[in-house]
């Protein structure tokens, strides 16, 4: 396993790219940790799969660097990056049994019988499927050909890294999660490196130590799925992250604190505000109040999603939404009030951070 | 799978029926007609049972006509189906490539029989033909019409110029159905060009395979017009297969009981391979299991 | 209204649809919930016309159509790939239904541009479907089925292929549509969550037999049998076999309290089942009982935290609120609240509904 460092790395579709609309990946710097397990979230041409393919080596980016453990491998090919892959739809070797499918990388590397007898057996026994070994693959499940398609690549003891993409497409709800819990005991055991392409949130939060939510070819932000939660940085990783997402609503700047209509809050964040910027107050559906006291509100809507209900109500003619348990009754004459942990500022969509 | 059941459905197949019964059903209870009697036209027949399956059965010359069919056919599909995967595998997946290449693999489809036959008649003529002479000319003693061998070889290398390309384009269809990932996935795993070929392209190809191996073989299998127009069935009978030889019986010598015994015979042959080819060919592949459910 | 009568459908001796009664009213949003090969598009395909049942009637408003062909159902569908004409402009898409039916130009164009503002694909009636996000393809597909003013309006799994995000959205307004245009529409899906989102009457499906039909939210929080339970579990539901004795619940040693729903139940052996959410690491009501078990593995959202359970042999999961990453196999306290358990008898039907 190794660490990965993404140099500077931009990439374009088109050979002269000129503006930075041109650019399906903008410009990426970081250094993912050996041994992490990191989440690409973003919408469908955020330029997650871009650079999931810069990484495996399936695309070369127009400038920047790739290293493992810190050895440029821009220039080589995916079978010399030694990562392993699992992709949106099931690949597996039909014609051959589901011994001989997890034997196929070993045997291609010319490991001795004797040791990819050894190996196979036990990543049958880590994936559950040591009862089929000697059923053709053709014949199983989703779920069990991507079981399939993940030994592959645990089978092999000198993968730098698994790479996977959105690899639960095409799983029913059902074993999405047995899958999911078995990959994370797999990660918790093993320590391999991970990166994980998906437009799930559910799976992206789940899943990773540190998710990178990507928008329009940019990193908006790396963090865990806590620091999403509660401090999105960019307006768009409170939409995007939480469902409901985040209520954002315009505000305007009065000295210390900022007004909601005609409602007057005062935030420490807003000291540091420039008053020329478009300042937007962001608060997640989790931590607005429902009560007898606090803001008015007019209820135009409850949703009953069975564990949670999910009320939409207007406030100052704003939409918002605010989550409340099950067994919440909504009081007819209804008041919201916030969490103040919960409230972000965000000038020009940007989060406005407190001054230490 | 889910199924339509819609009895209107038949009046569709309806027109189809008429032309099949008008162009093959009609035509062959008239040979089946023709193959328990004996006639010399006129309209004057008289019983003749099984004799003309006797006579035919017995003869050398259908023995032998058979024999040079099934090699020809062998010889054919050993040549054609490898050559065929081969240039299919290697024709370029996207770009400008692709509809050269296919435009030029379809050139010769397009092509009739018969004028094949005349092309390659006329370019293997010693006195005049562009390949004649230049064999010649390197001092090669080739002459289609004189020696059985080179008379083979013509044929042959006619028929696989006129129809690889088929078997091409087949595989190439089936070929370009298998998604990136699977490529992606066997680099990844380390796997050999022969491996690649092996696990994911073949079986992917596998049922265009069986398509292209049937269509070929009963092509071949029933080659009439190339080697008449070319060697007329000679040197000798040395180019004489089954359907050559038909027509001489038939319109030759006239012998329309014989002949009509004969394609019998001939027509059932073709069925019974094609039935083993497709039998053996599914088999494999039912034996591998899955149930697909839609 | 569409109704089903004791339709089946038996392909090669096997039924894909078991005999099945359901009626759809005017107006009303049907989803059929059920994992793949549940029989969820079988049944779309015997309420289209598309396939003609094995045994059973169809009927439309009161009047038998069993055998009509689907061209005169009136009935429009949306499917899981974004099917449009590709050659045509989105207007033109939408407007093709309606071409079809000969209607008049004036008509036509005022039915266009209402769909189109409705799913909001004004900026994009000139364009072809291949410039259009999948979204906005999608939207297109919906807007074709809306402007065809069918009477039944059948969606397989129509936001399956869409982003997340964008399913949220789109799940959001469907609702909305629906209610407006007074059809009756049927939206099959695999996620529970997404039955939920939508409301209106749920039937649930698994092996090709509608196990419960009613109000959404009914078949959820009152499941008639185990089946219906499980289906209508995202997360997975939580289950444990119980001996009945008074007011107490009896498993291998651990004693539980019998909430007050189900203190009429008869004594003796039954299986609970209860959702990960029930499960808390705090004592939030005072109905809650104290269970002991070991922890698996945690996954954290950002707000809340799935933690796999393992107790005594069976396999759990709980849904807390908060961020907890617990050591695994260690042991926890975990507070059951039993105000929301559901029971279910030998034979796997619910014996007295939670509250």
């Amino acid at each position: 396993m190794a660490s990965i460092t993404l140099d500077q790395i931009r990439h374009a579709y088109n050979p002269n790219p000129v503006s930075d609309a041109d650019y399906a990946l903008r410009e990426v710097d970081h250094e993912w940790v050996d041994g992490g397990a990191y989440a690409l979230l973003g919408p469908s041409g955020c330029g997650k799969t871009t650079l999931l393919n810069i990484i495996s080596g399936l695309l070369h980016p127009s400038h920047g660097r790739i290293l493992f453990d810190g050895k440029d491998v821009t220039g080589l090919s995916t079978q010399a990056r030694n990562i392993a892959q699992v992709f949106q739809f099931p690949v597996i070797y039909d014609t051959m049994t589901v011994y001989d499918n997890l034997a196929f990388p070993l045997r291609n590397r010319k490991v001795p019988e004797a040791e990819v007898d050894r190996r196979v057996r036990e990543m049958l026994d880590i994936i559950d499927l040591a009862d089929w070994s000697k059923r053709k693959a053709r014949g199983l499940t989703a779920d069990q050909k991507q079981k399939i398609s993940l030994g592959r690549g645990l089978v092999r003891n000198d993968v730098n890294a698994i790479l996977f993409d959105e690899p639960l497409t095409v799983i029913d709800p059902h074993m999405k999660w047995v899958l999911r819990s078995q990959l994370k005991r797999l990660h918790k055991k093993f320590g391999f490196t991970m990166v994980y392409v998906t437009h799930d949130q559910t799976e992206a939060l789940t899943f990773a130590d540190k998710v990178v939510v990507m928008f329009e070819g940019q990193i908006v932000q790396i963090g865990t799925p806590a620091e999403l939660f509660e401090k999105p940085r960019h307006t768009f990783v409170g939409y995007f992250i939480g469902s409901p997402g985040m209520n954002i609503m315009p505000v305007r700047l009065e000295g210390s604190a900022v007004l909601l209509g005609q409602e007057r809050l005062d935030l420490v964040a807003a000291a540091s505000v420039n008053p020329a910027d478009r300042l937007e107050l962001g608060i997640r559906p989790e931590f607005i109040r429902l009560g007898q006291s606090g803001l008015p509100v007019t209820v135009t809507r409850v949703e009953d999603i069975g564990r949670r209900k999910i009320v939409r109500a207007e406030l100052q003619g704003q939409p918002i939404a605010a989550v409340v348990n099950e067994d919440t009754e909504i009081p007819t004459d209804a008041h919201v009030s916030f969490d103040p942990a919960g409230l972000n500022l965000y000038a020009n969509s940007w989060r406005v951070e407190e001054r230490a | 799978m889910n199924k339509t059941y819609n009895n209107k459905a038949w009046f569709f197949v309806l027109p189809v029926l008429l032309l099949v019964a008008f162009s093959a059903a009609i035509p062959l209870m008239t040979v089946v007609n023709y193959s328990v009697q004996d006639t010399f036209g006129n309209n004057e027949f008289f019983w003749a049972g099984t004799d003309w399956f006797d006579e035919i059965l017995h003869s050398d010359r259908f023995w032998d006509a058979l024999g040079r069919n099934l090699f020809f056919s062998f010889i054919i599909l050993a040549i054609e189906i490898p050559l065929g995967i081969f240039i299919a595998l290697n024709m370029p997946k996207k770009g400008i490539g692709v509809p050269v290449c296919l435009v030029l693999m379809a050139l010769p489809l397009l092509i009739p029989w018969n004028v094949v036959g005349t092309i390659w008649q006329v370019f293997g003529r010693v006195d005049i033909g562009l390949l004649g002479r230049t064999l010649a000319s390197l001092g090669i003693d080739y002459n289609y019409v004189r020696d059985p061998l080179d008379a083979w070889i013509t044929v042959i290398v006619m028929d696989v110029w006129h129809w690889t390309s088929l078997v091409v384009l087949l595989c190439y269809a089936g070929l370009v159905s298998i998604p990136d990932a699977y490529y992606q996935a066997a680099k990844i795993d380390g796997a050999s060009r022969w491996a690649v070929f092996r696990y994911i392209q073949l079986p992917k190809m596998k049922r265009v395979l069986l398509i292209a191996v049937l269509l070929r073989f009963m092509d071949s299998f029933m080659i009439y017009t190339e080697p008449f127009v070319v060697t007329g069935g000679g040197p000798g009978n040395s180019t004489t297969f089954l359907s050559i030889d038909l027509v001489k019986m038939a319109v030759g010598q006239f012998d329309l009981g014989p002949a009509a015994a004969m394609s019998i015979v001939y027509f059932l042959i073709i069925l019974l391979l094609s039935w083993v080819f497709y039998t053996v060919m599914t088999s494999s592949d039912a034996e591998e299991g899955g149930r697909d459910h839609g | 209204m569409l109704e089903l009568r004791n339709v089946a459908k038996m392909v090669a001796g096997e039924y894909h649809i078991h005999p099945t009664n359901l009626a759809f009213e005017r107006g009303s949003l049907n989803v059929l919930l059920g994992p793949t090969l549940s029989g969820k598009t079988s049944l779309m395909r015997l309420m289209a016309g598309l396939d003609q049942p094995t045994a059973g009637s169809v009927h439309f408003d009161g009047s038998d159509v069993t055998g009509v062909p689907v061209q005169k159902r009136n009935v429009a569908m949306v499917y899981q790939q974004f099917i449009n004409y590709p050659l045509l402009t989105v207007y033109e898409n939408i407007a093709s239904p309606m071409r079809i039916a000969g209607q008049e130009k004036s008509v036509i164009d005022r039915e266009v541009r209402k769909a189109a503002e409705l799913l909001r694909l004004t900026p994009y009636l000139d364009r072809t479907p291949l410039h259009l996000s999948g979204g906005q393809q999608q939207r297109t597909a919906l807007a074709r089925a809306l402007v065809k003013n069918a009477s039944l309006v059948l969606m397989d799994e129509p936001l399956a292929n869409l982003d997340y995000k964008l399913r949220e959205e789109l799940r959001e307004e469907l609702p909305k549509i629906f209610a407006q245009s007074g059809a009756i529409f049927v939206y099959a899906t695999t996620e529970p969550s997404e039955a939920l989102l939508l409301g209106g009457n749920t039937a649930t499906l698994s092996e090709g037999r509608v196990t419960q039909f009613g109000p959404t939210t009914q078949v959820y929080r009152q499941p008639s049998d185990l089946t219906t339970a499980k289906t209508f579990a995202d997360p997975p539901l939580n289950f444990m076999e119980v001996e009945k004795a008074g007011a107490s619940f009896q498993h291998h040693g651990h004693v539980l309290p019998v909430p007050a729903h189900l203190l009429n139940v008869d004594d003796g052996p039954i299986t609970i089942a209860f959702h990960p959410h029930h499960l808390g690491l705090a004592e939030q009501t005072t109905a809650a009982a104290r269970l002991q078990a070991r922890t698996q593995i945690s996954e954290i959202t950002g707000s809340e935290s799935f933690v796999h359970l393992d107790f005594g042999g069976l396999k759990w999961v709980m849904l807390a609120p908060g961020i907890h990453d617990l050591e695994p196999d260690s042991s926890v306290d975990v507070f059951l609240d039993t105000r929301h358990l559901m029971a279910f008898g030998r034979d796997g039907r619910a014996i007295a509904a939670a509250a």
